[in-house]
């Protein structure tokens, strides 16, 4: 098979504007991935199931990977000018002193392809696509019109990451029923107040009690979990 | 009514565009089939709309038994996943623990000693073996002959199903690999007691051939029903043996030889039709394989250790990365994809679920099919709902 650089080539070649991106992968696996642009991810699948040379026609794997907003801590260092009392005389001294300074990395949603080529016997070739966001930008091109197999494996990270696939014939949740309303994959997903009355008069449960009485009185968080439709 | 003309208001809830109904004589009538029913296999649903005797549509419902194994897994150390996979296909707890066992052993660069490789080729066969004899069994019991079929396929699954228990403590949850190695190591007398029961196995399968193979309401119930073209097949992510019963040569022992599946000598029975007699067939043909897999590695089986000295148990965190490990499981491919941040538990822990995808296809074998033979093909694509649903 030809390398992932190669690849590379071989699309920017062959689709105009492709913006295909290099993802090196640091473990010792070394399977690199190529990052799609959106705008012409379906001409680029469509040419690497296609091409002769390449032929990847067998989309094994498709998930998704959930990446939340990151607040990074970064430690500077910065040099103050402080006034201090030395022996009884002002002095002005340069110090250098560790400043936290706190940045957040915007998050998103990834989606994961897995392709061999049955054909050639060759693979995997690993792409992948990032929405702009976590919120309302989460749409990504689908390539179920390409390769079936992406059916029921993007229903899923919609059903389960809340990415929604564009041009999916039939894009409904999978696992979980219609009514439900979050999306469990997600790193910041928080599971449903299930508390169940239980009539002893133990402390713990009677702060559990307590908790779930003000959970329901302060916000809608029950309708989540009792979504059956 | 015009052949043309659409029921749109039939099927509201559906979120589907139009169903066209081909002749026009009756109406379509909807049914759910399942998640109750005995042929699903557990808790499956079909959304069937009908036309007389005929399925015009079939939609499979999932989520019974959906239990986000994945988002567990990603809570708990990646050793402590290894019991729960055994949940996903518990009829093949083993092949489960080889491809997580893989994956991990990829992204954290692990090496596996010779005679753990060899307890795994063997553990795997046998799994595959006694998976392909109860397939067929229910397949059999689906079309209507009740009980027997089934016994004396189970009946050969116990032999080795003990042999699995004798070893690892558990019939079916078995809990045995580890990464680098095994988790404890096969006797002298395990090992004869395997070749004893292996020696048996040729016997078994010429008498399930005779009684079946060429069995009359056999061959008139699964000819021709249910075929799978190769050219969708490929396309729509099947694997294992229902795609080379479509005559698609892929196996992955063979193309990606993990473990060590490069010494062996085998050969990969493939389909002409893509039916499901072609399918019963391919599951007989590498039953026999897997006979001649494990003979070649039970004389070969070298001494030594079963595990890598240099592996970590305790405190054991891959480098940052990411690795995807498939091996040839009874029922097609089943990968596991893992992404490491460096931690004690996994990142992202994705499994690729073969009895899933290989549904994908079940609307396309079904469509103008009656609906007593949906109940076959169905059957004929051999998954379990515990990975369907995970």
């Amino acid at each position: 098979m030809k390398s992932v650089e190669e690849i590379k080539a071989a699309i920017e070649a062959a689709v105009p504007g492709a913006g295909v991106e290099f993802v090196p992968n640091p473990g010792p696996a070394a399977e690199h991935s190529l990052r799609l642009a959106p705008e012409s991810a379906l001409a680029v699948a469509t040419f690497l199931r296609d091409d002769a040379d390449l032929a990847f026609d067998f989309l094994s794997n498709v998930t998704g990977i959930d990446w939340p907003d990151k607040e990074i801590a970064e430690k500077a260092k910065v040099k103050r000018q402080v006034i201090k009392t030395v022996e009884g005389v002002d002095q002005q001294l340069e110090e250098t002193v560790e400043e936290t300074r706190k940045r957040v990395e915007p998050g998103c949603l990834e989606a994961v392809y897995h392709l061999y080529s049955i054909a050639k016997k060759h693979g995997p070739l690993v792409l992948r696509m990032k929405t702009a966001n976590r919120s309302d930008q989460v749409e990504l091109p689908s390539f179920t019109p390409v390769w079936r197999s992406a059916e029921f494996q993007e229903r899923e990270i919609f059903d389960l990451y809340g990415i929604v696939f564009r041009g999916h014939p039939d894009l409904r949740r999978l696992l979980m029923w219609d009514g439900f309303k979050d999306h469990p994959m997600r790193k910041d997903y928080v599971e449903p107040d299930d508390y169940e009355y239980e009539p002893t008069a133990h402390d713990e449960v009677l702060k559990r009690a307590q908790e779930h009485k003000s959970r329901e009185q302060g916000s809608g968080n029950r309708e989540q979990g009792s979504g059956i439709a | 009514m015009s052949s043309t003309e659409t029921k749109p208001e039939r099927l509201e809830g559906w979120n589907r565009p139009p169903v066209i109904v081909p002749d026009g004589e009756g109406e379509l009538l909807e049914v759910a089939m399942g998640p109750h029913h005995p042929s699903t296999h557990g808790v499956f649903r079909m959304d069937l709309a009908l036309d007389g005797e005929r399925v015009v549509r079939l939609k499979p419902v999932f989520g019974y038994l959906h239990r986000n194994h994945e988002k567990i897994a990603e809570q708990v150390s990646y050793l402590a996943s290894m019991p729960y996979t055994d949940r996903l296909d518990y009829i093949c707890s083993l092949t489960n623990n080889w491809a997580y066992a893989l994956a991990v052993e990829k992204l954290a660069a692990q090496e596996v000693p010779e005679r753990a490789q060899y307890i795994r080729v063997i553990l795997a066969e046998l799994t595959r073996i006694q998976n392909h004899a109860s397939s067929i069994g229910f397949l059999i019991q689906e079309m209507g002959a009740s009980g027997t079929p089934l016994m004396y396929a189970f009946k050969e699954r116990e032999k080795i199903l003990d042999l699995f228990e004798s070893l690892t403590g558990s019939r079916m949850m078995c809990n045995y690999m580890r990464f680098g190695g095994c988790r404890v190591d096969v006797s002298a007398a395990w090992l004869d007691a395997t070749r004893k029961v292996v020696a048996g196995l040729p016997a078994f399968i010429d008498e399930f051939e005779a009684l079946l193979s060429s069995n009359e309401i056999l061959m008139a119930r699964t000819q021709g029903v249910g075929i799978l073209k190769p050219d969708l097949a490929v396309n729509a992510g099947v694997s294992g043996p229902m795609l080379r019963a479509s005559g698609v040569n892929y196996d992955i022992r063979k193309v990606d030889r993990y473990g060590i599946y490069d010494r062996f000598k085998f050969r990969v029975p493939l389909g002409d039709h893509g039916d499901v007699y072609d399918r019963y067939m391919m599951r007989v043909l590498e039953m026999r394989e897997s006979i001649v897999i494990l003979n070649q590695a039970l004389k070969e089986i070298p001494l030594g250790p079963i595990m890598d000295p240099k592996a970590k148990i305790r405190g054991f965190r891959p480098k940052p990365g990411e690795a995807y490990g498939r091996i040839e499981a009874p029922k097609g491919e089943l990968g596991f994809y893992l992404v490491s941040d460096g931690g004690p538990n996994p990142y992202r822990y994705r499994v690729r679920p073969p009895s899933l995808i290989n549904l994908t296809v079940l609307e396309d074998m079904c469509l103008g099919q009656n609906v007593a033979d949906v109940v076959l093909i169905f059957g004929s694509v051999d998954i379990v709902l515990g990975e369907v649903d995970r």
